[in-house]
């Protein structure tokens, strides 16, 4: 078995959901090949040749993949997928832009959002809102599968030292443009990738009092979420949003603050170690689930709770 | 322009699903079912195309069993012009869904086609994806904004770090994030005239679609129980406890 695993990047890093997704592979088991496409991705084709078990890196270097628009990449993937018996990428906003694309051209099914591998065939995946696990089996000859990265643990970045093979014969179908793009900036810990996360709801009133968790979170070093309602209700960007429709993120501490607990909201944090709940509500379903509940005004408790750590 | 959108029938988003004791699958029996909330959100947005001048005639379709024919009729009563039901009783795959969609673009030649990101009971997120790319139509998933520009479309798109907007060459293939609208209530006079409108019945023998699958469901299970923990009194006990006991600051 050779295996084929997307890598995810913004042209200059590798992202880490890429080494959870290396981890998948490595216990599909066979050969593992990591593809970089982008514009100037030396860098990045750099960092995953140093993965341990990567065994080659396909560097795809080329201005059409530059955005990596599904267009242009998902013909490269399906091209290169053919000759490999699994292809795999992260379940980023990307991987999942892309990898259903590939998969229709190499018609077959795709397996979405896996958390855990059973064989090299069947895997396991959330599916209702995280409410039941199907355990599915693919007979597809190239099997496409998108990797939830809490499900597994990353790999270390080094250790390895792959050859790099640089690809040509790259093509812009022009159906489609990157027009711009607004990114949040932060300083914080990536949502995906922290230990501690702080999230806020309904409950926090307006886009103001955030201000409240960002002070906490910076003192645990945290990153900080937020439900869905807190971002319909214009206090936070939608990229902070943790759920079954956000982010999905597995911390070793999930704080949630003033957040009711709807089933699409404990879609994306119930894999979490240690949950705390501070909210005003004692029949907020988020205490079914919370390990630690502490009932009462979070305006009173958080800012306590800052000063106290 | 001619505007296509695809809905499906799924359990409603409020209810807590039972998975069945033989593990076969989850148990559908008298629950409520309705529209998918992406599937609104696509239909509402055609709606607001057509009220816009930019769409002529809203076509939705939907590829499932014939109660789905309750979701079309509501489609309809929101603003749709008529109605396709391409009948199949199995639960099919993103891809068999997406094949039957391709024989209903290749027929209908919409100029855009709006599906919901993913679907809240197999949360695959494949199909519109898939859709594209079997139309060899560009894509714009996760949208937040759509905005016809002559003729390319301006998507602005959901993604991990923030937003992107991308220009799509016409037809295109756009997939609904929440973000993108409030779907508006079917009202009564509406949901009467509703019953009038067009709603054809297709099955995919009649588009040439073998509606088979690569995948295969072998069980579904319920996930590890998380139990309730304790309650604390106050922030010093709830900072111990976390020092002490969990261990994690």
């Amino acid at each position: 078995m050779t295996i084929l695993v997307v890598a995810e990047h913004d042209n200059h890093t590798l992202a880490a959901p890429t080494l959870n997704t290396l981890a998948a592979a490595h216990q599909i088991g066979g050969e593992v090949v990591v593809l970089v496409a982008g514009l100037d991705v030396s860098g990045v084709a750099f960092a995953a040749a140093q993965i341990a078990g990567v065994s080659k890196v396909l560097m795809a270097d080329d201005a059409a993949y530059a955005r990596q628009l599904p267009e242009n990449v998902a013909p490269l993937v399906a091209n290169l997928g053919r000759d490999f018996s699994h292809v795999l990428a992260p379940a980023t906003s990307n991987g999942k832009n892309i990898l259903p694309r590939v998969a229709a051209l190499l018609d077959v099914d795709q397996i979405s959002e896996i958390i855990s591998v059973e064989s090299a065939d069947t895997f396991k995946r959330p599916i209702y809102a995280g409410n039941a696990i199907a355990t599915v089996q693919s007979n597809a000859a190239v099997k496409v599968i998108t990797v939830r990265s809490t499900g597994f643990e990353a790999l270390p970045a080094e250790g390895g030292s792959a050859p790099i093979v640089a690809l040509a014969g790259a093509r812009d179908t022009g159906i489609s443009a990157f027009v711009g793009e607004e990114l949040a900036t932060s300083d914080r810990p990536e949502l995906t990738a922290a230990d501690i996360v702080v999230s806020g709801g309904r409950g926090m009133g307006n886009g103001d009092n955030f201000s409240h968790l960002y002070r906490l979170a910076d003192k645990l070093g945290a990153a900080v979420g937020a439900s869905r309602a807190a971002v319909d209700a214009g206090f936070v960007p939608n990229d902070m949003q943790v759920g079954q429709t956000g982010k999905i993120v597995a911390p070793q501490l999930y704080i949630a603050v003033g957040i009711s607990g709807a089933i699409q909201h404990l879609a994306g944090m119930k894999e979490s170690k240690v949950i705390v709940a501070i909210n005003k509500d004692e029949e907020a379903p988020i205490f079914q689930v919370a390990d630690y509940g502490l009932v009462g005004d979070l305006f009173e408790i958080v800012p306590a709770l800052t000063s106290t750590l | 322009m001619k505007v296509l959108v695809a809905i499906k029938r799924v359990v409603d988003y409020n209810v807590k699903v039972r998975v069945k004791a033989d593990n076969a699958g989850v148990d559908l029996a008298n629950v409520k079912m309705s529209m998918n909330p992406f599937c609104e959100i696509a239909v509402e947005e055609a709606v607001r195309l057509k009220e816009k001048g930019v769409a002529s005639e809203i076509v939705v379709v939907s590829v499932g069993p014939p109660a789905a024919q309750e979701q079309l009729r509501t489609a309809l009563a929101l603003g749709a012009d008529r109605a396709i039901l391409v009948e199949a009783v199995d639960e099919l795959s993103s891809l068999a869904v997406a094949k039957a969609l391709k024989a209903v673009v290749d027929k209908e030649q919409p100029q855009l086609v709006i599906l919901g990101k993913q679907a809240i009971d197999s949360d695959n997120n494949q199909t519109g994806q898939m859709l594209a790319a079997l139309t060899g139509y560009a894509q714009g998933t996760f949208a937040s904004k759509v905005e016809v520009a002559g003729d390319k479309l301006n998507v602005t798109r959901e993604i991990d770090g923030g937003l992107q907007t991308v220009s799509l060459n016409l037809p295109a293939i756009v997939t609904t994030d929440l973000r993108l609208n409030e779907p508006r209530y079917a009202s009564l006079p509406n949901i009467m005239k509703a019953k009038k409108k067009p709603l054809e019945t297709v099955k995919p023998d009649d588009l040439g679609v073998s509606l088979a699958s690569t995948n295969k469901t072998l069980k579904v299970e319920a996930p590890a129980a998380r139990s309730a923990g304790i309650k604390v009194k106050s922030v010093a006990e709830l900072v111990e406890k976390l020092k002490n006991e969990a261990k994690v600051i």
